[in-house]
Order: C-alpha cells, then structure tokens, then sequence
C-alpha cells in the first residue's frame, strides 16, 4: 500500500486517494483542427510506461483537492509531489516529462495559446 | 454472430505414443509411471521462423496451436520470457462465461465458449473444463433493471442467460446470506449454465502440448529485448538468446503490451493495472457454482482441492509490479463474509497480483499495425481467461491470412479513432 504525502495535510494512506492517471494532458483549444486521430492521442491515448510515471492524485477523503505525483511503476516509489500546473523538478521527473510522446503530439500543440505556439514547436525537444 | 461451424483444425496427437487415455494411464500404473514421455520439447531458437508469438501465456500458446492445426503454419515459435502460463494464465480466478451485452463481444466470447466445449478431446489434455454456472448477483433494484435489459440482450445473441429470483437463488446457493437487512442485500441475479471454470495451467500445458506435436518451437526463459525492422517491415526479434529473423510477430503479453509497443515505437491506447487474487485453505465442497457481485466487487468459486478462490476489481493506479494495494482484498473480503457469514473463520493461504491491460472501453484489442508483419492481441484487460482459445484462434487467423475476420474486424486499433468502441465497462469494469 502506497503512503502519499498530500502536500496540504501530510502523509496520509493510499486509501484516502483517488488516482487520476497521467497528468500534464492540456485539452486541444482548437480541436477541429486537429485530425481523429490526433485527437484519439488527447482522449485515448495514455502514457504506460514501466518506470518512471507522471500522474494525478486527488485527497479525496480529505482535503478534495489535485497535485502532482512522480512514481516508479515498477518499485511504488514517489519520487516527487508537486502541485498542479507545475513541472517536475527532480531529475528522473523531468526526464519523463520530456521523453513523453505527448510532448510533440499535435493535440498538445493545439492546446497552447496561438502566442506560444511558435515557441513550443521550437521547444518540442525529445 | 459467429457462424457455428468452427474451423477446430486436427484433433488430437500425431504422435500416438504420447496420447492420454485410460488405457495409457492403465498401461503406465503398471510400469510404475516409469514411461510417461515429456510434454514438449526444450525448445532452442532456430535462426528463422515463418512466424514468432512473443508470450507464452493462455493467449499466446492457443495462437501457435491455431496457426499450427487450422493454418498448417507449423515453422513457428512462441518465445516465453519466465515459464509457460507463469503470467496472468496463473494468476486469474479462472471463470468462464459468454454472457456479454454487445454484438461484438457475443461474438468473440461465444466462439471462445463453444472452444472451450470439446477443448479436452481438441488437445488430448484434461483441462478440467467444468460448466457449473456463473451467477452475477445484484443488489438494488435499477442494478435488477439493468441486468433484465442485459439478459434480454444476450438472449437475442443465442447466448443462454436466465434470471433468477432471491427464492431462486437460496435454492441454488444455501450458504449465501439472503437476509434483505444486510448492507447489500440479494435482490436477484442472472445465471449462465454453460459457463463455469477450467484448470487455468492445464489449459497453457494442454496448448504448449499439442503445439509442440505439431513442431511448434515452445522457447522458455528467453526474453524479447527488441524488434528488428527495416522500414515499416518486421524482420525479426532481437532476445537474450540472439536475434530470431521472421517475418511476422505476433504480440501477446497482456501486461507487457505497452513496453514491447515501444520497442516497435507505436502506441496503444492501454493502462497496466494490478489485479488481485486469493485462495483460502481447503475445506469440504460447499459452492458448486460461480458467484459475481459487480456492486460490491467480488467473484469467488471452489476448486477442485476445495480452495475457495476470490478475486476483487483492479487497483486504482498502474503498476507493473505484480502486486497491489491491501484495501482492495480487505473490501472485497468483507463482501464476501457479508455475502457468506459461513467464510468468516476461514483462513486465507496465498494471495497475488498481476498485470493487467486494460483499455479505455474495457474491450481486447486484436489488431494489425502500421508496422508490416506486427499484431497485437491484448487489452483483455482483467478477463482474458474465458476467451483464451477464442482470442488464440481468432488471432491466429488474422495473423496467417494478414487481414481481420468478421469476429477480429471490430477489435482492431482505429476504433479509437473512429469511435466505434465497444463498451463493456457494464459487463467487465470490474468481475470480468
């Protein structure tokens, strides 16, 4: 059984969570743009890997509210908790983030501002 | 619906020095079982094969023996990282039952079902292949409502399905708790007659048997650590054993899908959960039937050794650790003791998990690729059991012939494109 360290109440057991699969997925902003199969990438498609796994938790018997876990699928162990909105800091966090599919799939693309657009094609780094 | 005349391929042994029989058996008792000849070979990798199934789980053995006796595809091997049937064919609680909402579905696990009736003479093995019945319970009255509507559905497929009254089922099941104060009272239940269990070993030995007769290469103990191509073409696998050219791959390790996905670089649309199981010590027959409940997540049945065998729903994270979180088999234990008072002193023996596939519509995925040569069978999710030789004989064909059948056509990868998903969750999100 998994101890999760809510970051607003603590170390707390597993059974007060819920688990919301793979994080940092943006919706598409301009979905018809996008092809069926770009989009199946935004609504289907879900990171597995065995390893390093970047996911959501929520404190659903506590505090109700969402952060961000980094775990060894294969071990159980959290290597980081972050909250919402942000990036892993840890290095074997952040090599996951990066090394995701996701990351250069057009749905994510389409899910940034017109203004960042540019930037993150640029950015798109595997 | 599929068409009842199956394609069952040769029966039985070529070699009929290694047929099992009475009088085989009568004839070894005498020689105090001295002559019993090995069940199949040793198996190294030859340099080059026709076809390689990556698993040698349920799924896996069941496509080489298809391939091998309907396809005459017999210059093939099925490469096992650990020992055959070590996986979730071990693992599962071993149900078996046909009695799914949709078309598609109905499809696939009634072809599995009328397999697995005459799968012991198809491979001359005891499969211990028992129809004693799969009761799924409810306990509210739109949960006996939802399950009417169901029943009617796989009655009109020609699947047999009967619901039961409260009165009914304490005729049929003595030891369940049908007091309506309880938390979740029995407030009815639908039953399929024709399903039941099987030995989920005997049935990966009774495949890796028959398949080996006919000159399948069984290759234990060899993992796949990469997939050769050229191009968008399969041209062989590389293992901890060297490099196996073939043309064609067909991937069957559940759990594994994701990893050996990625080797290939394509995607699935897939989540390894753990999926836990228990069985308690042996005690006199007391349950001649399956048990489900969806509500309150349980199933359980009794071996043959009298081992009261539970399994609970799959744990809420992905994991591939073959292990799971303790409050799942805590909740699903005290549904049982609710559902059975007669269980509370029981002691528990054993107690795994495994790595299930599941998908986003809780359906299997039985498919090509954009890769020449490479298949996918997985996405079984936490039922693969009962479909075992409908799932090896359906993806043996699309592997021989290199296009889906009409029972393969619905499962393949861009319905999650196209959206026309088969949603089983009702059926399969939790006892599968």
């Amino acid at each position: 059984m998994l101890e999760i360290k809510c970051p607003y109440c603590g170390p707390r057991d597993e059974e007060e969570f819920s688990c919301g699969g793979e994080a940092h997925i943006a919706r598409p902003l301009s979905e018809n743009s996008l092809s069926d199969k770009e989009f199946a990438d935004y609504l289907f498609y879900r990171d597995n890997p065995r390893g390093v796994f970047l996911e959501r938790w929520r404190h659903a018997a506590g505090c109700r509210r969402w952060f961000n876990v980094a775990r060894d699928t294969l071990t159980h162990h959290i290597l980081e908790i972050y909250p919402m909105g942000a990036k892993p800091v840890s290095k074997a966090g952040r090599a996951a983030y990066n090394a995701n599919w996701r990351r250069d799939s057009q749905a994510e693309i389409a899910a940034q501002p017109a203004s960042q657009k540019t930037n993150k094609t640029s950015s798109a780094k595997r | 619906m599929a068409s009842t005349d199956i394609d069952r391929g040769v029966r039985g042994l070529r070699d009929r020095k290694k047929h099992y029989s009475i009088f085989s058996l009568a004839r070894q008792a005498g020689d105090y079982h001295q002559g019993w000849q090995q069940a199949w070979r040793h198996a190294e990798p030859k340099p080059e094969y026709d076809a390689v199934i990556i698993g040698g789980g349920g799924h896996g053995l069941a496509t080489a023996y298809y391939l091998a006796s309907v396809h005459n595809m017999t210059n093939i091997a099925v490469i096992e990282k650990g020992w055959l049937g070590g996986g979730n064919t071990g693992r599962n609680t071993t149900i078996i039952r046909s009695n799914y909402l949709w078309d598609e579905s109905a499809a696939i696990y009634e072809h599995a079902m009328k397999l697995w009736e005459g799968l012991a003479q198809d491979l001359n093995f005891n499969i211990m292949f028992s129809q004693r019945g799969v009761l799924t319970i409810a306990h509210s009255e739109h949960e006996l409502k939802e399950m009417s509507r169901r029943v009617h559905a796989i009655r009109l497929n020609g699947i047999d399905s009967d619901i039961l009254s409260p009165e009914e089922i304490k005729k049929f099941v003595p030891i369940m708790n049908m007091d309506p104060a309880i938390r979740y009272p029995v407030m009815g239940g639908f039953l399929q007659k024709r399903g039941g269990t099987a030995r989920h070993d005997a049935v990966a030995w009774g495949y890796a048997r028959a398949a080996d007769d006919m000159g399948v290469d069984i290759i234990q103990n060899c993992e796949v650590v990469g997939l050769r191509r050229q191009g968008r073409k399969i041209t062989g696998i590389e293992t901890t054993k060297g490099l196996i050219k073939t043309r064609k791959v067909g991937c069957v390790v559940a759990g594994h899908s994701s990893v050996l996905a990625d080797m290939a670089g394509i995607r699935l649309p897939i989540a390894s959960r753990p999926l836990q199981a228990l069985v308690s010590e042996p005690i006199k027959p007391i349950l001649d039937t399956v048990i489900m409940s969806n509500a309150v997540h349980m199933y359980i049945s009794q071996s043959d050794k009298g081992e009261m065998v539970l399994g609970a729903g799959v744990d809420k994270y992905n994991s591939y650790a073959q292990r799971g979180s303790f409050p799942v088999p805590e909740h699903m234990l005290a549904a049982a003791v609710e559902l059975f008072p007669v269980l509370s002193r029981l002691r528990m023996l054993r107690h795994w998990g495994g790595i299930v596939d599941t998908c986003p519509d809780a359906s299997p995925i039985l498919s090509r690729t954009d890769i020449e040569g490479l298949y996918f069978n997985c996405g079984w999710g936490t039922g693969g059991f009962k479909a075992t030789p409908g799932s090896g004989h359906v993806f043996a064909d699309l592997i021989a012939n290199d296009r889906p059948n009409e029972i393969a056509a619905p499962y393949a990868l861009n319905r999650f494109e196209t959206g026309l998903l088969i949603d089983e969750h009702g059926a399969a999100g939790v006892a599968h």
